[in-house]
């Protein structure tokens, strides 16, 4: 199952995050380590098994359909790396080709 | 009266609240007394990551006045407390520890950070914490470690080191920590204060920055039980803003630290969180903390847990795929860090450049392991079957209730070790929270209780009490009477053992 400094990109590609080849080579062995551990998790027969996804069973909650204040606007802009006529500005979403 | 403000900070919470309700001191004595602490041993420790002693001393001024004016004060009226710098303070600056957060000010508070302010507590500052409450040491905080007051070269634990330092250093009589996997348990064994995950659910996680949801939950760090309890009081109840809040009465928490009376209750020893891996000194105090507690009347009998030994691994499952989830908000667009952004990027690519920049080592492998857990052809045999472990625990946990009214272990496998030893080895770091796992996954209510020293290091352990959802009041009634027991024996608090901090010379906070 070993997991190689490629498969690592696949991943941080996956999860938006860039890597340098050093940090690949540093995180592959790592993971694996992990991945190795938690594998034990599939010793346990559990087929007839449910999952539990959550501690509490829940269900869905809403509230009364009633018109509450919410964020002002320049609150919700204040923490914004960029903004611009009251919107979050951001790089641009097209390809250069696109 | 003079009141030295060293005194003012060796002393309880409930005890300060009284002494600020007669007038035999203020909020802002105490305040005060607890910023010179603090700028006096934060060289050395590092618990917090910002203090706002202006903020604070108004706050303490506003309780000082109320009481002045007859208004009617909450029991913890004018108390500092730390706050865990993974929930949000209106106004003030909330990192989670990281740098993709570096100088964010959250535009709201927490319910926890309301309801505290609301009952005139003063929050003194944030603390430090593993990057996104990721870590068993808070050598994964972006901002440098935080150091033990017992011996400044090894952990406070983690992820709520800062919290748990705080009280132990006395900067703070109280602090909020977050428990998604032992973060309030481990670093309160291994400091020597109290610490407690409250029920899942019994307090809101609305406005803490999520990092598993199904796991996370907030509780109170402090020097006593009594103490612990009062602020449990004030923060936890029923919250509409988060969904998985617990619509029902909170336990009584602070009556039955109050009491301590273990009389007939039945106590099970679990056999699997013990023995091999767990170090002599920690056995040693645990096994005679369980026999004060039957010496006090109580009923003790093993009890086996067999499905424990999979928590760890289904945990570490179960958290990255959540939190890899969580953090996708992290992109760099709407707040925090951006990076690359100089118009040759696209917003893809300065997402990859912002998260590569602002994330730590521990935060990126969590995200990637994660990843790879939910991928299509792995869902089955890892996520899947990790929530299938999660079904089963919870079942041990039932059958064990069953037949018990609380369960024991000690909190964590060793005593504090020393700061670098294990950061590159996640595999070495996650053991630290074996015995505080099981609690997270079946969402149960647990507690960590200082217990005495290791003679072969003379370090802090901790025994954990783990008691069923909404009984609460049972952790602190184990708690208060082993406090009550121990204390007797040595005559002071455990923390009165701890050496005193070399005090920075100059350091005066104003």
């Amino acid at each position: 199952m070993a997991l190689t400094p490629n498969d690592v990109a696949d991943l941080a590609r996956l999860a938006r995050i860039e890597l340098t080849p050093a940090e690949l080579e540093h995180l592959a062995p790592q993971l694996d380590a992990i991945l190795e551990a938690v594998a034990k998790v599939s010793e346990v027969a559990a087929d007839d098994i449910p999952p539990t996804s959550h501690p509490l069973p829940l269900d869905n909650v809403q509230r009364a359909d009633v018109v509450v204040p919410s964020m002002p606007r320049e609150a919700a802009l204040a923490g914004a790396p960029a903004a611009e006529e009251d919107r979050f500005r951001v790089p641009r979403i097209l390809g250069e080709e696109g | 009266m003079s009141t030295s403000s060293t005194d003012l900070t060796r002393r309880t919470a409930a005890d300060l609240a009284t002494a600020i309700a007669s007038g035999e001191t203020s909020s802002v004595e105490v305040v005060q007394a607890h910023l010179d602490r603090m700028a006096a041993v934060e060289p050395a420790v590092h618990a917090f990551l910002h203090v706002d002693g202006e903020r604070a001393l108004a706050a303490a001024a506003r309780v000082d006045a109320d009481r002045a004016e007859g208004r009617a004060l909450g029991p913890l009226a004018g108390v500092p407390v730390a706050l865990k710098d993974v929930l949000t303070q209106a106004g003030a600056p909330t990192t989670c520890g990281s740098k993709v957060l570096e100088g964010w000010v959250p535009p709201y508070d927490a319910t926890v950070t309301r309801r505290m302010l609301d009952a005139g507590l003063v929050i003194l500052g944030k603390t430090n914490l593993d990057e996104f409450a990721m870590g068993s040491s808070t050598e994964n905080s972006a901002y440098g470690p935080t150091h033990n007051p017992w011996d400044l070269d090894r952990i406070p634990g983690g992820s709520g080191g800062g919290s748990a330092a705080a009280v132990a250093a006395y900067e703070a009589p109280l602090a909020i920590g977050t428990d998604t996997g032992g973060s309030i348990r481990q670093p309160a064994s291994v400091t020597g204060t109290v610490g407690i995950k409250p029920t899942y659910g019994g307090t809101s996680r609305y406005g803490l920055v999520a990092l598993a949801s199904s796991l996370d939950q907030p509780g109170p760090c402090a020097r006593t039980v009594l103490d612990a309890a009062l602020l449990h009081q004030v923060i936890a109840g029923h919250d509409p803003r988060d969904s998985t809040s617990i619509d029902a009465p909170v336990p009584d928490v602070v009556g039955a630290a109050r009491s301590g009376d273990v009389r007939g209750m039945r106590i099970g020893v679990v056999r699997e969180l013990g023995g091999e891996g767990y170090a002599p000194g920690v056995e040693q105090r645990f096994h005679e903390a369980v026999e004060t507690l039957a010496g006090l009347g109580a009923e003790v009998v093993e009890v086996s847990c067999p499905n424990f030994s999979y928590a760890l691994p289904a945990y570490y499952l179960v958290l990255p795929s959540e939190a890899s989830s969580n953090l996708a908000k992290f992109d760099g667009m709407r707040f925090g860090l951006r990076a690359g952004d100089d118009g040759s990027h696209s917003a893809e690519e300065v997402m990859g450049l912002t998260r590569e920049a602002g994330f730590g080592a521990e935060v990126k492998r969590r995200i990637i392991l994660g990843t790879y857990a939910l991928s299509s052809g792995y869902y089955d045999a890892y996520y899947g079957q990790a929530q299938k472990v999660r079904t089963l625990v919870s079942r041990d946990f039932e059958a064990a209730f069953a037949q018990v009214d609380v369960l024991v272990s000690p909190s964590t496998p060793t005593t504090a070790f020393r700061l670098g030893e294990k950061v590159d080895d996640p595999l070495a770091m996650y053991l630290n929270d074996l015995c505080t796992i099981p609690s997270n996954l079946a969402g149960n209510a647990s507690a960590s209780f200082p217990v005495g020293l290791a003679p072969e290091d003379g370090l802090p352990v901790g025994l954990q009490v783990m008691a069923p959802p909404l009984a609460d009041d049972r952790l602190y009634r184990v708690g208060a009477a082993l406090e009550r027991a121990l204390e007797e024996r040595w005559g002071a608090p455990l923390l009165a053992q701890a050496p005193e901090l070399a005090v920075h010379e100059g350091g005066v906070a104003k």
